[in-house]
């Protein structure tokens, strides 16, 4: 196991008018995150995500529970975990008066290595993550998509086994969200576990093995994007149909064809929800066609991780990113 | 010695920051020459009285200005510390293996480098205002203004790891430097306070400093003041830099 924490707490004490108030920022909290996976902590704002991630990487002191990372224990060795885990705060935290170039060696250097290897290691991620055209620039003239190039850098310059992520692409622009998202994707190839936070659905979506939805502090429900989401109770195909009637006559060829699926008619269209949408598709067209009950389109819509928030907290995690 | 290496590099980065800016180097200068063209003439209609010698206004005056530079010079640098901490940088550096003192004293040592050219220039203005220096008075002085640049760096970067943000830092600053610099004899000599301002300035630890410097400046090495002022100064500098690094391990808490 790459991070293993049990009954992992975090409690914020603030002094104030009116005397102390504490806040529970993380209720304790069990994950396993396994070697080479890409593992993410889906939440809304104030969930406890950086809290958290904050805590793995020894920025903040837990407040209870127990965690191992890398074998390492985080209460007592403090110093290995820093130098063989890499992390990339959401701020990013590349010095912006200073060039792209002067970051990334400065910071090779933080983890002990020598002026030539660190200006080795800062050449090969100029190369890798395609930055040549802006790196001898001051960070302040970056934008958004090549600065967060950079933080990933400085996180990675040392080649940790371990990285954690603190929301990589919020803010970002659509191409530069791909980007990074490839190169994440990548870091799978040469063994580095990744630990990532995100607010975005899609985000959980395309880039984890493994995602852990947390909501006020706590892990509400643990497993990988397919399972998750065939949770939440499996694909909604919606035919639809020229007139109510054909609906309606539809709709009791379906119930007869499935009998396990959920059938509903909605005006002139009908709403089948059903485990195995997609390959059950061409063969329920088949036998409506038989019948002479002609669809005039046809849409197939799988569970979303909206849905599966949506089902374990009682609300959209859309809605708590308007709010 | 990592602790060595990592101030090292510490020092370097900081470094490279004032030196990409070098002109404010030279307006935090703009006041104590202000002080030096419109108020040291104020001076000489006082020759004569206790503390102020015959035709050594200048040599009472310049030795106090310097410690006036030590004193502001450095006191706000805190701001720039706020900066890293809100853009993050800090947080970057907190999870690298690097030593946490190393953080603060490469700051610290470039804060005291910069107020040394700084010293060097007021004092070479002044020469033509008939200031006469002890060489080796002069080079022993400078270690002191280090000292208290690193004393006030310190307070400054401990206050501003405590709030975190601008607004609270100036006014405490403020309230800090002022009573400092009053209680020193740095614009005026003590000599003319009444007892009980006299009194008050000894708990002060900066007018050690600026009794040690003038003796210096005029090559007194006979006068216990000297070690007296090291002494006070050397010790306050290094508790102010521990409570320094103390907060700064506490921001990871």
């Amino acid at each position: 196991m790459v991070i293993q924490t049990i009954g992992l707490r975090k409690t914020f004490v603030s002094k104030g008018r009116g005397g102390k108030k504490e806040v529970e920022a993380v209720k304790g909290i069990d994950l396993t995150v396994r070697k080479g996976e890409i593992y993410g902590f889906l939440g809304p704002n104030g969930a406890g995500k950086s809290t958290t991630q904050k805590m793995l990487s020894t920025l903040l002191c837990p407040t209870g529970g127990e965690a191992k990372v890398l074998g390492y224990d985080l209460a007592r060795q403090q110093e290995q975990i820093r130098q063989n885990v890499g992390c990339v705060s959401q701020a990013g935290g590349a010095d912006l008066s200073s060039t792209g170039v002067e970051n990334l060696v400065l910071q090779a250097q933080l983890y002990g290595l020598d002026t030539l290897t660190a200006k080795k290691y800062a050449a090969e991620f100029v190369e890798r993550f395609q930055m040549g055209t802006f790196i001898t620039r001051p960070a302040q003239t970056y934008s958004g998509g090549q600065k967060r190039r950079l933080d990933i850098a400085l996180g990675m310059i040392h080649h940790p086994k371990l990285l954690l992520l603190d929301e990589p692409t919020t803010g970002l622009d659509p191409q530069s969200r791909a980007y990074l998202w490839g190169e994440i994707k990548k870091l799978k190839d040469v063994g580095v576990t990744v630990f990532l936070t995100t607010q975005y659905m899609d985000e959980a979506d395309k880039l984890c093995d493994t995602i852990a939805i947390i909501d006020n502090g706590k892990i509400i429900v643990t497993g990988t994007p397919s399972e998750l989401k065939s949770s939440v109770g499996g694909d909604t195909i919606v035919f639809s149909f020229q007139t109510e009637e054909t609906a309606r006559k539809a709709e009791t060829l379906l119930t007869e064809k499935v009998p396990k699926g959920k059938v509903q008619a909605k005006n002139s269209s009908v709403h089948l929800t059903i485990e195995d949408g997609e390959t059950m598709m061409p063969d329920l067209l088949r036998s409506l066609d038989a019948k002479s009950v002609e669809a005039q389109g046809v849409t197939l819509s799988r569970p979303s991780l909206d849905d599966v928030f949506l089902k374990y907290t009682g609300r959209s995690l859309r809605e708590d990113q308007i709010k | 010695m990592t602790l060595l290496r990592d101030t090292k590099l510490m020092f370097i980065r900081n470094m490279q920051h004032t030196i990409r800016t070098p002109v404010f180097v030279f307006v935090s200068m703009f006041q104590p020459l202000m002080y030096l063209l419109l108020f040291m003439p104020l001076l000489n209609g006082l020759q004569g009285a206790p503390g102020i010698p015959a035709g050594q206004a200048v040599q009472v005056f310049i030795p106090g200005l310097l410690v006036l530079q030590a004193l502001f010079g450095t006191a706000f640098v805190g701001f720039s510390l706020i900066d890293d901490i809100r853009s993050g940088v800090i947080e970057r550096f907190l999870v690298t293996p690097v030593k946490r003192p190393a953080i603060l004293l490469g700051r610290v040592l470039r804060d005291a480098v910069v107020l040394l050219l700084q010293c060097i220039l007021i004092t070479l203005v002044a020469i033509p205002f008939g200031l006469s220096v002890n060489i080796y008075g002069f080079l022993l002085s400078l270690l002191l203004y280090a000292l208290i640049g690193i004393t006030m760096a310190s307070i400054s970067y401990g206050f501003a790891l405590i709030y975190k943000v601008e607004d609270a830092l100036a006014p405490t600053l403020n309230t800090i430097t002022l009573p400092i610099s009053l209680l020193s004899g740095i614009i005026l000599p003590l000599a003319l306070a009444p007892l009980w301002l006299q009194d008050l300035s000894k708990v002060n630890p900066f007018s050690y400093a600026v009794d040690a410097t003038r003796s210096l400046f005029a090559g007194n090495f006979q006068s216990l003041g000297i070690l007296e002022g090291f002494i006070i100064i050397g010790v306050l500098a290094a508790l102010v830099f521990f409570w320094g690094v103390r907060s700064l391990k506490k921001m990871a808490s």
